[in-house]
This record gives structure tokens, C-alpha cells and sequence, in this order.
């Protein structure tokens, strides 16, 4: 039996959904990446603090940008 | 005034508190990915954090201080010191007639303090079964991650003196 096809509202929010689960991914892999960078340095290793700065700063960047993703797919689906 | 918002007609509240049923299911996921990201911030600022405290902590000086007469610990014997802050507990082990070593007491596992293992000839940490050879610090057997951090040492004539931390390599063991 086929399936009803989906609204453009349902279309949106199954947009959202996949973005916020991606939001979702890259903030553990920050999480993870904040707790080792943290234990090495109080081991006494700061080589790793640079480079796992820099990427958590682009994982920022690509957060923001699912958030402006899903905000725009808000803004064009949403009831006027 | 909201970051981040999309210049609009509506005002504010009509954005966060929809009269329309279905348009609540894209306000509370565009608020919760709001949330995610500002999460996502604070990690950031956390790494940053990390950053600068590492850039002052690069330089660091340790003091030079007298930590033990050389005949003051039998072959075999320990002594146990502060060093380089009156906060940090060290360990000497005397492992021959003229050989000294001196390391942290801090396991590097999770903090414990370790003890020389006469027996095993080898420093132990009580709290998970981790060892380290005590020639070198490095870990022998259990869950420490790193050696233990070495006491640079020197003997001016009869008395042993600390010059400085090492922080070794991470040793490939398994």
C-alpha cells in the first residue's frame, strides 16, 4: 500500500529533524573533543590545545550554519 | 532584539508563540537547535579556555630545592617530598648504592598515590592495580594512561637536589 505523499509542511520539519540530529553528532564529537583536549592538558601536554580549538571552531561554524538552515526552512514552511 | 533572527514584519512574540497549532512543532525545534548551538558555543569557549591557559603555563619555571641527604634513604628506602609546589607530593626511591629516583606520586590515572613495591621492585598505585617501572616511569601494567612524571635530580655533594619536572612521552605499551 503506498504511502501518503507528505504536505511541504511535513517536508520541512523532516528537514529540521535531520539537521538538528546532525546539530546533534557534531556536538558530541565537540563534547568528546573538549574532555581530552582537557585531560591532556591537565597531564601536561598543550600541543593538542591549538588544533582542537581550530576544530571545534568549525564545528561551531557548521552548527550555526544547520542553525540558519533550519531556520530558513522555518521561515518558508511555517502558516503565514 | 533576538540573535541571530530573520528580519521580519511579524513582531517577536507573534515568531515565538504561533496561534497556529501546527506552526509549534517549528518553534520548539528551531528554539531546542537554538539551544544546541549555544551548547555548542560553550564548548567552543571551553576549548578557548584551554588555549590560553596552555600559552601562559608554557614557560614554566621550577625551583631548584634540596630535597633529601644522600644517606638519608637506605638502598631500597623512599622519601617522600613536596615538589615544586607544596601541594604536589613526590616520591625518591633509592634503587642502589649511588642511583636515585624521583617521580610524582600522583598516579596518572586518576590521582592516586602511588607506593614503591619493594617486592616488585616497581611503583604501585593501590586504587586499580597500575605499575611503573621505576627506572623510568613508564607504566608496566594496568589503567594509567602516561609514565609518571620524573624528578630531574642532581647530587651536590651530599645532598640530592631537584631541578626540574620532566613530563614524559607517552610510552606505546600493550
Amino acid at each position: 500500500m503506498a504511502e501518503a505523499p507528505q504536505t511541504g509542511q511535513n517536508k520541512g520539519l523532516t528537514a529540521i529533524d535531520g539537521a538538528m540530529a546532525l546539530i546533534v553528532i557534531l556536538l558530541l564529537v565537540q563534547i568528546w573533543l573538549l574532555t581530552t583536549t582537557l585531560e591532556t592538558f591537565l597531564a601536561g601536554y598543550w600541543e593538542t590545545a591549538l588544533p582542537a580549538a581550530i576544530v571545534s571552531g568549525l564545528i561551531l561554524a557548521a552548527c550555526v550554519g544547520l542553525y540558519f538552515f533550519i531556520d530558513r526552512i522555518d521561515f518558508e514552511h511555517r502558516t503565514r | 532584539m533576538s540573535l541571530f533572527r530573520r528580519p521580519s514584519a511579524e513582531p517577536l512574540w507573534r515568531d515565538e508563540f504561533s496561534v497556529f497549532s501546527d506552526d509549534e512543532r517549528y518553534v520548539s525545534r528551531r528554539q531546542f537547535a537554538k539551544f544546541l548551538v549555544l551548547a555548542s558555543l560553550g564548548m567552543f569557549v571551553g576549548n578557548l579556555w584551554i588555549l590560553v591557559r596552555s600559552w601562559f603555563t608554557r614557560q614554566t619555571v621550577y625551583p631548584t630545592a634540596a630535597i633529601a641527604q644522600a644517606d638519608e634513604v637506605p638502598v631500597g628506602g623512599v622519601k617522600l617530598f613536596l615538589y615544586p609546589t607544596p601541594k604536589d607530593q613526590c616520591i625518591l626511591v633509592r634503587t642502589g648504592a649511588d642511583e636515585y629516583a624521583a617521580y610524582s606520586q600522583k598516579c596518572t590515572h586518576l590521582s592516586c598515590a602511588v607506593f614503591y613495591s619493594a617486592e616488585h621492585g616497581r611503583l604501585e598505585c593501590p586504587c586499580h592495580n597500575g605499575a611503573f617501572s621505576v627506572r623510568d616511569g613508564s607504566v608496566l601494567q594496568g589503567p594509567p594512561p602516561r609514565p609518571l612524571p620524573r624528578v630531574v635530580l642532581e647530587r651536590r655533594g651530599n645532598e640530592l637536589v631537584a631541578l626540574g619536572l620532566k613530563i614524559q612521552p607517552e610510552a606505546q605499551h600493550g
